[in-house]
């Protein structure tokens, strides 16, 4: 079956009336901005992302990729801005195959405000679509009930205002590359610093006509301070009731086992921080 | 599921039965809209007490909802003392939760010490003040302050002394307290690294004979370093805890105050 | 045997029925008073910036009766004596009540004491006070209030006050939108405490207006004529039908619809 399972959708509305509350999804409380300039378009995001007043990724990308030339930066429930960038982008490469032409941003702007519209904002989606396509570089807003904007500088999620402050205080029309991405960062700064959702680092991606560039931590004003004292504790601190040992072929059984050239390599893609 | 249904029935409200269906509260079926006297200006408050000193400690954001107020508001407070400025004091109160009661709180106690040196021609014991805070807390035991206290300063023998209280006046004497916002991040750090809980000693035994590793009262320049790493580890996963650390150091000496910027994201 | 320990010792509702709650009228003829449970005609923010030698506090003049622009012509700063102004959000009906408090208290504070007036940081601790006691009867005075002036030893003193009798006090402060809008723009310019003495009267009044225009531009209960005033040792400069300058549309020339409009 296609699409999504409401199957327990009755239950769950009888659990919340009874005062279970929903389970919480992860938001990305967020700060993302774009802005036009001569020649292309520039969009930024911070990297918090929140559990409520926890914060559950100190570095996430709220960049998404749509299209070579097409990016959307993503606020409001994580997943769904995920799933909805994805499957959109997935359905655009597909109208492009078909088509045999490169994919356009007003395309893009309309599947996704077709999708999230069906939704009734159930979709907590809240994305600003940037691109450069052969009618020129286009920049967007699409709110989760299916709205769309187009204006030259966009704010969007728990730090739009703060953002947008300085947008209205520092734009000015036909702005070069470097003064958008100057802008876009300094508006992303804003929501850093003063809305509690938004933190961490800046992500930029420039898009102009000949290609996409997608700067990861463009800045990086909160790294965290050293800790003073070492926690690392001495072997046999933890202590073992019951000790069983399963051996490599026991467990070869039922898994594929690899072994690891070196001690020292984790075969994990991101090394946790560990004291030494 | 078992995070759901935490086995306590649902809180908050009437919804008992499961056969009854919520109804709305008011008989001609319009709502009001009441005023609710509380807020949550977030923060995080720590103290630690050692043998001869104690030390409070709190970070200096003033939030509401997904604003900053101000960067920098102190929930510490020094007690009794002379004059506004509280020379000489040798209490600290730590206050977290609803500011406006924490500073309401605060005058209280601080009023109440300061007329007991008045009437009585000596200071307050820690162990009087602590109980008389417990007794004002319960005063509003129906309309409480919203607020997490920790009482701290230095007992008839010169021990280092910490008092932790509810919102409605419960109070303990404690070697350590985390309260607020990011208490569920830090309170279970410092039980590892205070009261050394969960630790063993290495070779000490096997199974249950494994001898659990005894807790002694630290050094000074230990617990700071604990509370500072207290904090900047709170400001990386709590959003409202941020911008300043104040720790007050109650000694045989008096009380000495220190200041250090945190993170502002 | 119902295992929910609230249900015990209350009367079954398969047997007797839900809990009919019109037999417990909470409000009409000898029920107990209702208070203000809510802001009718409000102002919305207020924005103000300490300087080197003194503070710079901002409001519009517009009295909102719900989403309709009611009253134009609403001063929503006063000026309490040469070294205090006050600045007013939220009810307007609440803060004509605080406006007469604070007359008797300045007529009795006159009388009894002329030679040391109240400076900023007395009127604060009294309008806090006053603000706290309201909600703690339930019966709050639906404001947030901004004190601006001078303290005890004459350096700049900013402070505000809320409905809940929340105080906090920083180098810049805006209620309602301006929290949102103004704090952002101020906090670049005058971060911490220590800057404060690095900004000029002049720096400090351009840019509380630039807020007031971003105010305009995005705060739909806003509008484009203030009051403005500065506080310093030598007294008040309170103006209070100043208007917005240098306002920049130009770029609403170029939008064309909202998705795929050319033209």
């Amino acid at each position: 079956m296609a699409g999504f399972d409401f199957s327990n959708h009755n239950r769950n509305a009888a659990l919340h009336a009874q005062g279970v509350p929903l389970p919480k999804a992860t938001s990305t409380g967020t700060t993302i901005v774009g802005c036009l300039f001569d020649g292309g378009v520039v969009i930024a995001a911070d990297t918090r992302a929140t559990s409520g007043p926890i914060v559950a990724d100190k570095n996430c990308e709220k960049l998404h990729y749509i299209a070579p030339q097409i990016w959307c930066a993503g606020a409001g429930t994580a997943a769904d801005t995920e799933f909805t960038t994805a499957i959109i982008s997935s359905n655009l490469e597909l109208h492009a195959l078909s088509t045999g032409r490169k994919p356009r941003v007003v395309t893009c702007m309309t599947m996704l405000k077709q999708h999230l519209f069906r939704y009734q904002g159930y979709i907590g989606a809240y994305l600003v679509v940037a691109g450069v396509d052969p009618t020129g570089a286009h920049l967007f807003t699409v709110h989760a009930h299916g709205s769309t904007d187009k204006l030259p500088y966009v704010t969007m999620g728990s730090g739009s205002l703060a953002a947008m402050s300085v947008f209205e205080t520092q734009w000015r029309p036909k702005l070069t590359r470097d003064d958008a991405v100057k802008l876009c960062s300094e508006a992303i700064l804003a929501g850093i610093f003063n809305d509690l959702g938004s933190g961490s680092n800046v992500d930029v991606a420039v898009i102009t006509e000949e290609k996409t560039t997608l700067m990861r931590n463009f800045i990086t004003p909160n790294t965290r301070v050293p800790k003073e004292r070492n926690y690392k504790f001495p072997k046999g601190t933890t202590a073992v009731l019951n000790e069983k040992i399963i051996t490599k072929e026991e467990i070869s059984k039922y898994v594929t086992v690899h072994e690891l050239e070196d001690e020292s390599v984790t075969a994990t893609a991101e090394k946790m921080e560990v004291d030494q | 599921m078992a995070a759901v249904f935490s086995g306590a029935p649902p809180q908050g409200g009437p919804g008992y039965s499961f056969k009854q269906t919520p109804t709305a509260a008011s008989a001609s079926g319009e709502r009001q809209h009441s005023f609710y006297p509380y807020t949550d200006n977030g923060g995080s408050t720590l103290g630690i007490s050692g043998a001869d000193f104690t030390i409070l400690a709190g970070d200096t954001r003033s939030t509401s909802g997904y604003n900053i107020n101000t960067r920098y508001a102190p929930k510490l407070f020094k007690i009794g003392g002379e004059g506004p400025d509280n020379k000489g004091a040798r209490i600290v109160l730590s206050v977290v939760g609803f500011a406006a009661d924490g500073d309401a709180l605060k005058e209280r106690l601080d009023t109440i010490v300061k007329m007991y040196k008045y009437q009585h021609g000596k200071n307050m014991s820690v162990a009087a003040c602590a109980q008389r805070l417990s007794h004002i807390l319960y005063g509003k035991r129906f309309f409480p302050y919203y607020v997490h206290a920790i009482l701290g300063g230095l007992d008839e023998e010169g021990k280092g002394a910490l008092y932790s209280y509810d919102p409605v006046g419960s109070y303990e004497r404690e070697q350590c307290r985390a309260a607020g916002a990011a208490a569920s991040l830090i309170m279970p750090f410092l039980d590892n690294q205070v009261n050394y809980k969960n630790q063993y000693v290495p070779g000490s035994g096997v199974g249950h004979e494994l001898q659990a590793r005894e807790a002694v009262p630290l050094p000074r320049t230990t617990v700071e370093q604990l509370v500072r790493d207290a904090f900047t580890s709170a400001v990386e996963r709590h959003i409202e805890v941020g911008d300043g650390l104040q720790m007050m150091i109650i000694t045989r000496e008096g009380i000495e105050e220190r200041y250090m910027p945190l993170k502002q994201d | 045997m119902n295992h929910f320990p609230q249900a015990w010792g209350r009367p079954r509702d398969d047997i007797y029925g839900a809990y009919d709650h019109s037999h417990f009228q909470t409000h009409g003829p000898g029920g107990p008073n209702q208070h203000t449970q809510r802001p009718i005609v409000t102002g919305t923010s207020v924005v103000a910036a300490k300087f080197k030698d003194g503070v710079v506090i901002a409001a519009d003049n517009l009295a909102s009766y719900g989403s309709l622009a009611r009253f134009t012509d609403v001063k929503r700063l006063r000026k309490f004596n040469d070294q205090v102004v006050v600045g007013f959000g939220g009810d307007v009906s609440d803060m004509q009540y605080l406006n007469r408090i604070l007359n008797s208290l300045d007529i009795r504070e006159n009388y009894s004491n002329p030679e040391n007036p109240l400076n900023a940081k007395n009127l604060h601790t009294y309008l806090s006070k006053v603000m706290y006691k309201r909600r703690s009867d339930f019966d709050p005075l639906w404001n947030h209030l901004l004190i601006a002036g001078l303290d005890g030893e004459s350096k700049p003193f900013l402070a505000s006050a809320d409905l809940l009798g929340t105080t906090f006090s920083s180098p810049t402060l805006a209620t309602g939108f301006g929290a949102h809008l103004a704090q952002p723009i101020l906090r670049k310019t005058i971060p911490d405490e220590a800057s404060v003495a690095n900004v000029s009267e002049e720096e400090a009044v351009k840019l509380v207006k630039e807020c007031m225009k971003v105010l305009f531009y995005r705060d739909a209960r806003s509008m484009d004529r203030y009051s403005i005033a500065v506080i310093k040792s030598e007294g008040v400069d309170l103006k209070e039908d100043e208007k917005l300058e240098n306002q920049s549309w130009a770029f609403a020339e170029q939008i064309r619809g909202y998705g795929t409009q050319v033209n």
